[in-house]
């Protein structure tokens, strides 16, 4: 290696390094610090020990907020990720108007959280809203209710919007995983005798295994990303019943200014995250036969 | 089985024709089912807000109007909003990208110790919550005198898409034969020349494909906005939504107008450059 190679990938790292450490390595280290602290964003931070941990261990938010996530990952988990195979199965079929098909599904898929959030809203709106106004009109008045006022139901009704984004995603992926299976083994299973449903258990979704790993890491991250329709949608209410770990942790931190505290649920949220990619890790090992190529 | 038996009985392409029939009306009823709420949103923001009130959204439209959309617009500072959306996405994308493919360039192309270790410091900045560099990033923003300005923003969309746009970059300009540069290196050019001259032409169609899904993933952004804006003249159109969503609490026409002005830059961007956001993620899933 010539002596000018040496320095040459430092030159072309050094302003993308330098910037990432300040942005984004150093902030996420000292999150960590943060949140040993009691902290208002002005005053320099104090040193506290464990404290904020202990409060929101005690916290009933913290709980409601914890079991609030859960329901996003296990509903992600379920039925974005059936309904997306399912759907991919059937559109990778030559049916006419596919293409058109999937671009609709996946349509939502580019708006922002945001905005479908606020026209979910409107949905589930209890006097004008689509929902109960059809519901209405179909004769199943006793169904009708406010779908984001109702303690009981709320969280679920802002897990669909969510869930109405994220299907057209993991029909994709799987649409993209099934182009990989040769058609001439399916074709010879049919020729075998084997059913539909066969071909799909036996031939289909073991080939597909290496996709659904991802489907379920990247269907894992997104229900973290909960923040947006939870923040637009209800911020929280009614009663915190739909309070999530990163709303929870915004208003703690930056409408109560308590940082510190708020530095504490991120750190949490983290350790989420981390358990999370330890178990894709974990799967792709064994994937690969204790392999080398883990990620 | 059952399906191969009567295919043999009847005709194999009359049976095909027919299962591709049912397929075909089975999947129409579910897309528009599920594109109900777009399509009923767009027609209650072209109607009058009597005529909803007094008829109900199934009723046959008595007027269109476009007045919800004007409010929204006008009254309701859209016009600032979608402008500062643009303001702040097109040059957090291109300092992302640029940045990107530096690193891009110089993990894929050069062996030297610490190779790895930058590479999986972008990686794992992919993987990492934003939630845990909020608090950080707001007192960095003020320290720096960059709070509630485009720059605040623009900065931490530039640095924070780098993760993905790294390991995205260099996973494809690692199939790029090196022999490349080597040739030219012999041929006295420089490497800043190599990067420029021949990587970044060959890298295109990925900067493409990064590029589309970039430009809706930033242009969407809600939480940051909302952490480093706070004058409402600044705000992107997402955090401006909210704004909206403030001012006229239940007036659902001018609301959903609003989201859908919100939606149509990242709609067009979808319909013009499906192909590259499609490439673009399942390029990014690492295979």
């Amino acid at each position: 290696m010539k002596r000018d190679k040496f320095f040459s990938p430092w030159l072309f790292l050094i302003l993308p390094l330098l910037l990432y450490a300040i942005w984004v390595v150093i902030p996420a280290f000292y999150t960590f610090f943060l949140s040993l602290t009691r902290y208002d964003g002005l005053l320099s931070p104090e040193f506290i020990g464990l404290a904020n941990y202990e409060r929101l261990f005690s916290h009933d938010t913290f709980y409601i907020s914890l079991l609030n996530n859960l329901r996003w990952v296990v509903v992600f988990l379920i039925v974005p990720v059936t309904m997306g195979l399912f759907l991919a199965i059937l559109l990778s079929k030559k049916i006419p108007g596919a293409r058109l098909f999937k671009a609709l599904i996946y349509s939502p898929m580019v708006l922002a959280p945001v905005v479908i959030g606020l026209i979910w809203t409107w949905i589930y709106s209890p006097r004008s809203g689509l929902l109960n106004h059809t519901l209405t009109l179909v004769g199943l008045q006793t169904l009708t209710r406010g779908w984001l006022s109702d303690p009981d139901i709320a969280i679920y009704a802002i897990i669909f919007a969510g869930v109405w984004r994220h299907t057209g995603y993991v029909m994709l992926i799987y649409l993209a995983g099934l182009t990989s299976i040769p058609p001439d083994l399916i074709e010879a299973a049919r020729i075998d005798g084997a059913s539909a449903w066969q071909r799909f258990r036996h031939i289909i979704f073991p080939l597909l295994k290496p996709t659904t790993t991802i489907v379920i890491v990247i269907t894992m991250i997104e229900s973290l990303r909960s923040f947006d329709f939870v923040n637009i949608m209800t911020d929280g209410g009614p009663f915190r019943q739909t309070e999530v770990l990163a709303n929870f942790m915004y208003k703690e931190a930056f409408a109560r200014y308590n940082m510190g505290y708020g530095a504490s649920i991120a750190v949490i949220l983290f350790l989420i995250m981390v358990i999370f990619i330890f178990i894709y890790v974990i799967q792709r090992r064994e994937e690969y036969g204790g392999g080398e190529k883990v990620v | 089985m059952f399906n191969t038996t009567i295919a043999n009985l009847i005709g194999l392409s009359w049976w095909k024709k027919v299962s591709t029939a049912i397929m075909f009306v089975a999947v129409l009823l579910f897309v528009l089912v599920w594109i109900l709420p777009l399509v009923g949103a767009i027609f209650t923001a072209l109607r009058p807000l009597q005529d909803l009130r007094a008829h109900g959204f199934w009723s046959i439209p008595q007027e269109f109007t476009l007045e919800n959309f004007a409010v929204a617009w006008d009254l309701g500072n859209l016009n600032t909003y979608l402008k500062n959306s643009f303001i702040i996405t097109i040059p957090s994308l291109l300092g992302t990208l640029t940045l990107s493919s530096l690193v891009g360039f110089a993990v894929s192309q050069y062996k030297f110790r610490g190779n790895m270790f930058v590479y999986l410091l972008f990686l794992s900045g992919m993987l990492l919550p934003f939630q845990i560099l909020l608090i950080p990033v707001f007192t960095l923003s003020n320290y720096l005198g960059i709070y509630n300005t485009y720059l605040g923003l623009i900065m931490i969309h530039i640095v924070f898409q780098m993760g993905f746009c790294s390991f995205f970059l260099t996973n494809f300009m690692s199939t790029i034969p090196s022999q490349l540069a080597e040739a030219a290196r012999i041929d006295g050019c420089s490497e800043f020349k190599i990067f420029y001259k021949i990587f970044l032409p060959l890298t295109k169609p990925a900067l493409a494909a990064l590029g589309t899904l970039q430009f809706t993933w930033i242009f969407n952004d809600y939480i940051w906005a909302l952490v480093l804006i706070r004058s409402d003249s600044l705000k992107p159109v997402t955090a401006g939504l909210a704004t909206l969503q403030g001012q006229y609490t239940t007036d659902w026409g001018v609301l959903v107008a609003g989201s859908l002005l919100a939606a149509i830059p990242t709609i067009i961007v979808f319909i013009l450059l499906q192909k590259y956001f499609i490439k673009g993620l399942t390029m990014g899933m690492g295979k």
